[in-house]
Parts: structure tokens; C-alpha cells; sequence
């Protein structure tokens, strides 16, 4: 793992438009030197899944604005543990109310990071989940 | 921290404008003098397209509102309107801005969540009832599905006796601006300017008071965009949309009185202003000298200046009342003729009915307590304000030459090279905030470290959803599928044959043909977007 950069797939989740969010955290990561993937609007589960399963990626990064986070979370744990990805380390940031935080946690996500989390609080989060 | 600021400081704002720390007249003779302020009411309309503006009429004062189903959004509306609001400005949910049924399943978890869900006419008719629409205006906060929920609105009008020709009202329809911010884009970029081209032809013809269009440097701000590229991307969207409606025959006067603009209040007060007073005269002049319009309509910037969100901050949630009420101040000294306010709880949710009527409120006060409907244009003839103004004109210049210098809006959002420079200004904005360059009250200074949020989140229902999809089947049920399934077949060959849609679009409208059914055959002609993803 230490002759490979840490690889890292930002997804946007469902209808939600709002990416300038996940788009500046990629610009972030890759500033503080990840390999960065960046999957475009409107991805299914399913999509993401499969992403993170063909890039080999040790991080899976959601951003939701628009508040259906919970439900795509929750499908997406299944698909990610059926493609034995239990082991990378899971994020989300963006509009994720408090309220959902311990939930999103016992599903695995262990990074959460809500709006006005700063760029350097995620990259240091990934140096240290990721061995 | 000291009380003391340092002088010597160089204070640039967003735009890339230096700013000094007293002006005189020399400022405003060595940027260009006064020769583009006039009159209000005449050419160039810098200081307001109406000679009393809101002397004679006050702002209409239209919130955002929508969510779950029509009755949910019905009871809103009539909430606002009892409330003094003067029009309406309709959310839509996720599933109907991209063209899904109810029942599809990428539609799932998303029905009713951060707008009203429409499927068929029967939605409409009910999220309408009881509303005057001669007496309150309507927005529609719609883009890749525009042409058929504009289809739907004038039907719906039709059917409850409105004259058509009489009807006035706004679409969003502004496509392209959602392949850089905002993200509802459905179809490829030539056929979703095709799709604007057909709405712009269509109510020039059948619906003249209309307005089928209110082109957006709202989201491209929001998105990173300086306040000077607000305005240069937006009116290089416009001209896109302007030239697509002239290779239909149209005559520039015949519809271009009817495009309108949605335009962003956040960020420092002088600059704003400044901003709205220069894009006025620049408009004027595009479509007067580079258009050839003689209607001094067609030469009007009308607009809605509204939000503010991306100015306000998740931190200390209470501060974005106030920074509210200074937008709205900015939107009042900027000669507006609609406004609308992000409400204070809007960095983490849908507004309240609580919410909405504190930034109703905000709005309301300017008017009854602090006079800013007394007197029009009151900034005008400050050495300072002038000299900006002057100077945020040539830099909206600048950047539309640059813009045509590397081929144009339409190339540059076709290749993604708009988006990504778009987001390349969000991500130095984002660190010049984490490093305190870029100064945000309770954000990088005057913080609280532990934060105690006291903020009533909108109940999301998932019973909602499941009766908007019942709704949905028993119109199925009760309408006449043979004369639904004739309409579609029609409007995608007339897709296909590169038609103009919309007569179309009214009738399958009238047949109670769905958002998602219409969008698939649309999409069976004009394929799907595919988004470049280019940093």
C-alpha cells in the first residue's frame, strides 16, 4: 500500500444536483495527493457499488444536499459488503443532519462530515483510517 | 484580534476590483463618467427600467415554496399568500425536475422530498385551486422538464377560463445554467437549447405576456462564479438562447421583451449593487446595438434577485435572519422587480411556514418601515457607487470577450471547460475561507466553538410518496390510454422531425399523459446528457 497513492471515489448520490460541494472536496483531495474518482450526478447504489469495486478504491465518498441520504445508505452498505468492500473506509459529507449521524455510523459510514467541515479535517481522516 | 484594521491593506472584491478608501468625482470621470447612468425609466435603464419603479409598484415578493404533494403545496401557497406574499415561485421535486414519474424507481426516497411532485395536469389543477392567477403571478422553478410543465401550466390555466394570450407568469427554462450549477439537465445540450428555442416560439405565438425564460447567473454564483461572471455567463446564455429563437424567424422584438433574469444578493453590499446597475445598461446596449431591438421592452433586464444561499452559513444558523435582511436591502438599492430570500434555516433544510414569513417579513419591512420603496435609484450619484459600477461594466465586458475569444458558453459547457472553471473558483474560495483570507462572520472569525443548533427540520413523509404514486395510478386508470398513447406518438415524431414540441407537448397535457411518459419520448428522440467530468 505504500508504493500506491490512496484512491479515493467521490460519488454523488441520487437526483441531487447541488455538486459543487463534492466537486471541491475532490479538488481538495487531489490537492493533498490522492487519486481521486469522481463519479458525476445521479448515481444508483448499484452504480456506486460497482465503482468502488472496478477502481479499487480504499475510500467510498458520498456528498447529499438534498436529504436522501438514509435510504441510499442503507442499500448501499449491502452492495458494498456483497462485493467484500466492508474493509475500505466509508464517508459522507454535505446536509447530513445530526439526527442521522449515529445511524450512518452503525451502518459503517465512519466518516461524517457535514457542511462546514474543512478540506484539511477530510484528508486527515483518510491518512488515518487508511493503512 | 485588534479594533484596528491596517490601512495599508489592499481591499480587492470579489470581482477583482480594487477598492479605495475615498472617492471623488475624478473616480467616476477617470472610469468613464456618467455618461451610461440616465434616466430612470430611459435607455440605458442603469438606474431602473421604470421611471417611479417601486413608487408606483412595490417588488412582488415571491418565496421558494413546495413540497410533498399538491395539497401539501396548495395549503403553502394559500399560507404565503394570506401572509402579503405577491406571487408564487413553485418548488418542484427532484423526480419531476429530471423528468420521472412517482413511481420510477430512480425516483425513490426523492418523491415530494425538496419540492412539490407533479406527474399529470390532475396535480396542477389541484396545487392551483382557489388561486387567482390574474391576481398572483406564478414561477416556475423548472429547467430539463420545462417545456412540459410549462405545457401544463397553460392548459391548466385554459381549462379554469383563463385567456391564454392574457396569461402572465415565468418559467425557469434555463438549461444551460444547470450543466454548470444545479444539475436537472436531461437531454444533450444542442437539443435542450433546442427545447428553450421551442418554448421562446411557442408563447410568442400563443402566450405573449409569458415569460418563458428567466435566464440564471444565480446557480453559476452559487457554483463559484465572481458576481461579474454572474452576469457575463448569464448574458452569454441569454444571447445563446436569443440567437437560437432568431434562426427560427423571430423577429428580436417579438420575443425578447419576454426573457427575464435571476440574478444572486450575497456577498459585499457595493459590489452588488454596482453589479445590478452596470448589467442594466450592458443589457440594454447588447440588445439595442449588437440585436437591433427597437422595443425599449426587448432592451429591459427585468429580474428576480433572490437567495443569497450560498452566503449563508450552517454556523450560528440565527445570523442568517439578518444576513437576510441586508440581501434584501441589497436586492431593494439594486432595482429588482421580484424578490425572493433564502430563509435562515435553509443550510440545513426546507423552510418552515415560520421561516418563510420572517424572510416575508424582512421583505415587507424595507417597504413599510425603511423607505426603500420611496425613491428610485437612491445610490446613484456616489462617486463611489458610480465609479463601480463603471468598473464591474467593463469587467462583464471582459469576460464575455474572453468567453467568445475560447469559443463561446455553448462550446465551453458542451466540453465541460465552464464547469470546471466554475469549480476551480469554488475550491480557491472554499480555502481562502478554511485559512481566513476571505472573511465569514461565526464561520473563520467570531465562531462558537460549541454550537448548540436549535433548527426545526421539514418532516419528510414517506406516506407522502406512496399516495402521490395511488394518485398517479388512479389517473391511469380513469384516463383515455389510447388517446394518451396517440399524443405520445406525436410528440415524438415531431421530436424526431426536429418540429417545434409544444403544440405537442399541450396536447398530450391534456390527456393526462405524465411528466415521466412525455420525458421518455423525448428522450427516445434526443438521447440523454452525458456529463464531462473534467477538473
Amino acid at each position: 500500500m505504500t508504493d500506491r497513492r490512496i484512491r479515493v471515489l467521490i460519488a454523488k448520490p441520487g437526483l441531487d444536483g447541488h455538486d459543487q460541494g463534492a466537486k471541491i472536496v475532490v479538488r481538495g483531495l487531489m490537492a493533498a495527493g490522492f487519486e481521486v474518482i469522481y463519479t458525476g450526478l445521479r448515481q444508483t447504489p448499484i452504480a456506486v457499488a460497482n465503482a468502488a469495486l472496478e477502481e479499487g478504491v480504499d475510500v467510498i465518498g458520498l456528498s447529499s444536499m438534498a436529504g436522501s441520504h438514509m435510504p441510499f445508505c442503507r442499500k448501499l452498505k449491502v452492495l458494498l459488503e456483497e462485493r467484500g468492500l466492508q474493509d475500505k473506509v466509508w464517508m459522507i459529507g454535505g446536509n447530513v443532519p445530526a439526527s442521522d449521524h449515529a445511524e450512518l455510523r452503525q451502518l459503517g459510514f465512519t466518516g461524517i462530515f457535514p457542511t462546514s467541515s474543512k478540506l484539511d479535517e477530510i484528508a486527515a481522516f483518510i491518512k488515518e483510517q487508511v493503512k | 484580534m485588534s479594533a484596528d484594521r491596517p490601512t495599508q491593506r489592499r481591499v480587492v472584491n470579489e470581482s477583482g476590483i480594487e477598492i479605495k478608501t475615498v472617492y471623488t468625482a475624478e473616480d467616476v470621470e477617470a472610469t468613464g463618467g456618467l455618461q451610461h447612468v440616465g434616466d430612470p425609466g430611459q435607455y440605458p435603464f442603469t438606474r431602473g427600467i421604470h421611471a417611479q419603479m417601486y413608487r408606483k409598484r412595490p417588488w412582488t415578493m415571491r418565496q421558494y415554496a413546495g413540497f410533498g404533494n399538491a395539497h401539501d403545496t396548495n395549503q403553502r401557497f394559500k399560507y404565503l399568500i394570506a401572509n402579503g406574499q405577491t406571487g408564487l415561485n413553485v418548488a418542484f421535486d427532484l423526480p419531476t425536475q429530471i423528468g420521472f414519474d412517482s413511481d420510477d424507481p430512480m425516483a425513490e426516497g426523492e418523491v415530494g422530498r425538496v419540492g412539490m411532485a407533479i406527474d399529470t395536469l390532475r396535480d396542477f389543477e389541484i396545487a392551483f385551486d382557489g388561486i387567482d392567477l390574474d391576481a398572483i403571478t406564478v414561477s416556475l422553478t423548472i429547467n430539463g422538464a420545462a417545456a412540459i410543465l410549462i405545457a401544463m401550466f397553460l392548459v391548466m390555466a385554459e381549462k379554469r377560463g383563463y385567456d391564454v394570450k392574457k396569461l402572465r407568469g415565468t418559467a425557469q427554462n434555463d438549461i444551460l445554467k444547470e450543466f454548470i450549477g444545479r444539475g436537472t439537465w436531461i437531454f444533450p445540450v444542442e437539443h435542450s437549447i433546442r427545447l428553450v428555442g421551442d418554448t421562446i416560439e411557442y408563447c410568442a405565438q400563443h402566450a405573449p405576456k409569458y415569460s418563458p425564460v428567466s435566464v440564471c447567473g444565480y446557480h453559476i454564483r452559487e457554483s463559484g462564479a465572481n458576481p461579474a461572471q454572474e452576469m457575463a455567463y448569464a448574458f452569454c446564455i441569454a444571447k445563446a438562447y436569443a440567437d437560437e429563437t432568431l434562426k427560427r424567424g423571430l423577429a428580436i422584438d417579438e420575443f425578447a421583451g419576454r426573457l427575464s433574469f435571476n440574478f444572486n444578493i450575497f456577498g459585499n453590499l457595493f459590489e452588488q449593487v454596482a453589479k445590478f446597475r452596470a448589467a442594466r445598461g450592458l443589457w440594454a446596449r447588447i440588445m439595442k446595438e449588437e440585436y437591433g431591438a427597437q422595443d425599449p421592452g426587448s432592451m429591459w433586464m427585468r429580474m428576480i434577485a433572490a437567495g443569497g444561499g450560498g452566503g449563508l452559513t450552517h454556523e450560528q444558523p440565527e445570523l442568517n435572519i439578518v444576513r437576510g435582511a441586508y440581501y434584501a436591502l441589497i436586492s431593494a438599492l439594486s432595482g429588482t422587480q421580484t424578490m425572493a430570500l433564502c430563509s435562515y434555516d435553509e443550510a440545513y433544510t426546507i423552510p418552515t411556514e415560520y421561516s418563510a414569513r420572517i424572510s416575508l417579513r424582512t421583505m415587507q419591512m424595507l417597504v413599510e418601515e425603511m423607505g426603500l420603496a420611496d425613491t428610485v435609484d437612491p445610490l446613484a450619484g456616489s462617486w463611489f457607487v458610480e465609479t463601480l459600477t463603471n468598473q464591474m461594466r467593463d469587467k462583464m465586458v471582459e469576460i464575455m470577450a474572453d468567453i467568445d475569444a475560447r469559443g463561446g458558453i455553448v462550446k465551453q459547457i458542451a466540453d465541460g471547460t465552464a464547469q470546471a472553471a466554475v469549480s476551480a473558483q469554488a475550491y480557491q474560495m472554499q480555502r481562502r475561507i478554511e485559512t481566513g483570507d476571505f472573511r465569514k462572520v461565526g464561520v473563520n472569525c467570531y465562531r462558537i466553538e460549541e454550537e448548540d443548533h436549535d433548527v426545526e427540520f421539514h418532516p419528510y413523509d414517506e406516506a407522502d410518496a406512496k399516495a402521490q404514486v395511488d394518485a398517479l395510478n388512479k389517473v391511469r386508470a380513469e384516463r383515455d390510454n389510447a388517446q394518451v398513447a396517440a399524443a405520445l406518438d406525436r410528440l415524438e415524431k415531431d421530436a424526431r422531425a426536429g418540429v417545434n414540441v409544444m403544440p405537442a407537448l399541450v396536447d398530450a397535457v391534456r390527456t393526462y399523459a405524465s411528466v415521466g411518459e412525455m420525458t421518455q419520448r423525448l428522450v427516445a428522440a434526443f438521447g440523454r446528457y452525458r456529463e464531462p467530468i473534467v477538473f
